[in-house]
């Protein structure tokens, strides 16, 4: 029995320290990502939280004050439901408008034209410069004496609005401006409805089925995945939306366009305001998780993934 | 039918041109307008092609500014932050792909939810840990996070080596290689699209980015273009035609590189992603 028992020892090393590698060597390699979550996301998260609850100042002691910051914010701060106001407004036209523009290029685009190529790319062009070029670009296009969106309007005989400087246009302006730029959801759509087998409409129209039906019985339900992940994404960065209104209006007329993001910046890097600027970030990354989870839970009664079998 | 089928395609073309000089007439309109003579700036109804093409309007403008120094900062700052992001990106996507271990699920849906988390959240904190090392008013918070990998392109890599072949590395684990060597060796020149895709978008954020700067950099010295256009349009007295100028100047590279890396683009954006 001995010279057995003796023999199995090395075995046993040799598979532990192999093990042992198989654990090390992975993690080596996911070992960048995990240092920078951990170094720029996951601790500025959690310090945030911690943040929030003190009357943290860039300069002298900060001080606890438990659920003060969240209190003040709800009740005695008529700017944070104005901004929130702003920013829903905005989402409420633009996740829509983004999704229904952007698909209706893709479904233009994927109809075998001469000149796809050509076409594609001035449809995707803007989106290569997006950012402050672009916030450059329609503060000109958008000048309400000699900006050329008023000219085109003035030649179907509507005199247009003075467009950023007026309360009621702004955030609409911003809403335009924005839809130009988002050429990569356009692209994501096209490459969903690429994927989708021709065999389904050869099979559709033998059946007799319009171009109409075909739409909302193939194309719609085949693009669900597709457009769920478009939604998510244009949910979470219409909430995060600030850029072109520090470019174009600075927040104004009248605070039309004062984004949530840009009342969160303010009183981070203007009124220095730490501890109550973390306590707004908050209450915006809990919205957007929020409104992601009911996106996600209703995505199981209207999104069809392919190969699923149907229970009814 | 024949009929029906020809106003189809019609209407189909109207459209399609329609769009396209929607999104083309902006585009045109700063371009003419970086070229105008300050008496033509101001006309209504708009005069779309000067009557003479003042040229020197490109030098003035950017001369006006340090753009130069902008310039390099933006070179700068893009070129570092790419070549880290490939790098780590890659490698970490590897070990997500290629590596079987405990939690490599759970890490991999946390690194997903990551994307989900709104700059505004980490940007206060940020800025005390920069702070606390020195880097506020330097170069490094716009590019050393890149080093260490960014969600959305090791997601996108990730994909692009599930769609290889697995006996690849079994092949070269029989001939003795490392995993490294197996990451370094074969898969790095096999992810060449992948990594051309990665880089195209990282140079473009790096390029466009604007709170970055704005919340990191003080000095007009260590300004990014974008910074240094807001600025500028800011300024008492500039023209127009002098901030079309720059936009255009400041949009020539992004272009540039638009038209070259329009293949991988257009063809890899999704092809790796949102399938279910």
């Amino acid at each position: 029995m001995k010279p057995v028992y003796a023999a199995a020892a090395p075995v046993e090393t040799i598979k532990k320290t192999k093990k042992r590698w198989d654990i090390i060597v992975p993690l080596l390699f996911i070992a960048p990502w995990i240092i920078g979550f951990l170094a720029f996301t996951l601790g500025p998260l959690l310090y945030s939280l911690f943040i929030s609850f003190f009357d943290w100042p860039i300069v002298g002691e900060a001080k606890f004050i438990g659920l003060d910051n969240y209190k003040t914010m709800f009740t005695e701060d008529p700017l944070f439901w104005e901004s929130l106001g702003v920013t829903v407004k905005f989402a409420a036209l633009f996740v829509p408008l983004n999704i229904i523009t952007s698909l209706f290029l893709a479904i233009l685009l994927n109809q075998k034209v001469k000149g796809y190529s050509f076409f594609r790319t001035f449809f995707y062009l803007p989106s290569v410069i997006s950012g402050v070029a672009l916030a450059m670009i329609w503060a000109w296009v958008y000048n309400g004496e000699y900006g050329i969106l008023n000219y085109f309007l003035s030649l179907i005989g509507v005199k247009g609005p003075d467009w950023l400087n007026n309360p009621n246009w702004a955030l609409i302006a911003m809403v335009i401006a924005s839809l130009w730029g988002q050429g990569t959801m356009m692209l994501i759509f096209l490459a969903g409805l690429k994927a989708i087998p021709g065999e389904l409409y050869e099979a559709a129209s033998i059946d007799g089925a319009n171009k109409i039906q075909q739409f909302f019985k193939i194309t719609i339900p085949m693009l669900t995945p597709t457009i769920l992940f478009n939604l998510i994404t244009t949910i979470i960065s219409a909430f995060q939306q600030l850029t072109l209104a520090l470019v174009l209006t600075g927040g104004g007329p009248l605070k039309s366009t004062y984004f949530y993001a840009m009342y969160v910046y303010e009183n981070a890097f203007k009124y220095f305001k730490m501890g109550y600027s973390s306590a707004n970030a908050w209450f915006m990354f809990v919205i957007v998780l929020v409104l992601t989870l009911i996106v996600f839970k209703s995505s199981s009664a209207w999104v069809y993934y392919e190969g699923e079998v149907k229970n009814k | 039918m024949k009929t029906k089928r020809r106003i189809e395609k019609s209407t189909i073309y109207i459209l399609l041109i329609f769009f396209s000089l929607l999104f083309l007439a902006p585009f045109f309109w700063m371009l003419s307008t970086s070229v105008k003579s300050p008496e033509e700036l101001y006309l209504f109804p708009p005069k779309w092609i000067p009557s003479t093409f003042e040229w020197s309007n490109f030098k003035e403008a950017w001369m006006s500014q340090p753009f130069n120094q902008f310039f390099m900062n933006t070179v700068i700052v893009t070129g570092m932050s790419t070549i880290g992001q490939l790098l780590s990106s890659s490698l970490v996507a590897y070990g997500f792909a290629r590596f079987k271990f405990k939690g490599r699920d759970f890490l991999f849906i946390v690194l997903l939810s990551s994307m989900m988390i709104p700059w505004e959240v980490t940007m206060i904190p940020q800025y005390m840990e920069f702070n606390y090392l020195g880097w506020i008013n330097t170069l490094k918070p716009l590019f050393v996070p890149s080093w260490f990998g960014a969600p959305f392109y090791i997601f996108l890599m990730r994909q692009f080596i599930m769609s290889i072949p697995k006996e690849l590395d079994e092949a070269a684990r029989m001939d003795g290689a490392n995993p490294f060597q197996i990451y370094y060796k074969i898969y790095l020149p096999l992810m060449k699209p992948s990594l051309i895709l990665v880089a195209v978008f990282n140079i473009l954020t790096c390029w466009n980015d604007y709170l970055g700067p704005l919340v990191f950099l003080n000095d007009q010295s260590k300004y990014t273009l974008t910074l240094g256009l807001a600025q500028f349009k800011g300024m008492f007295g500039v023209d127009m035609e002098g901030i079309m100028a720059v936009t255009f100047l400041i949009s020539i590279p992004p272009l540039i590189l638009f038209f070259f890396a329009q293949r991988y683009i257009v063809e890899d954006t999704s092809r790796s992603g949102v399938k279910g």
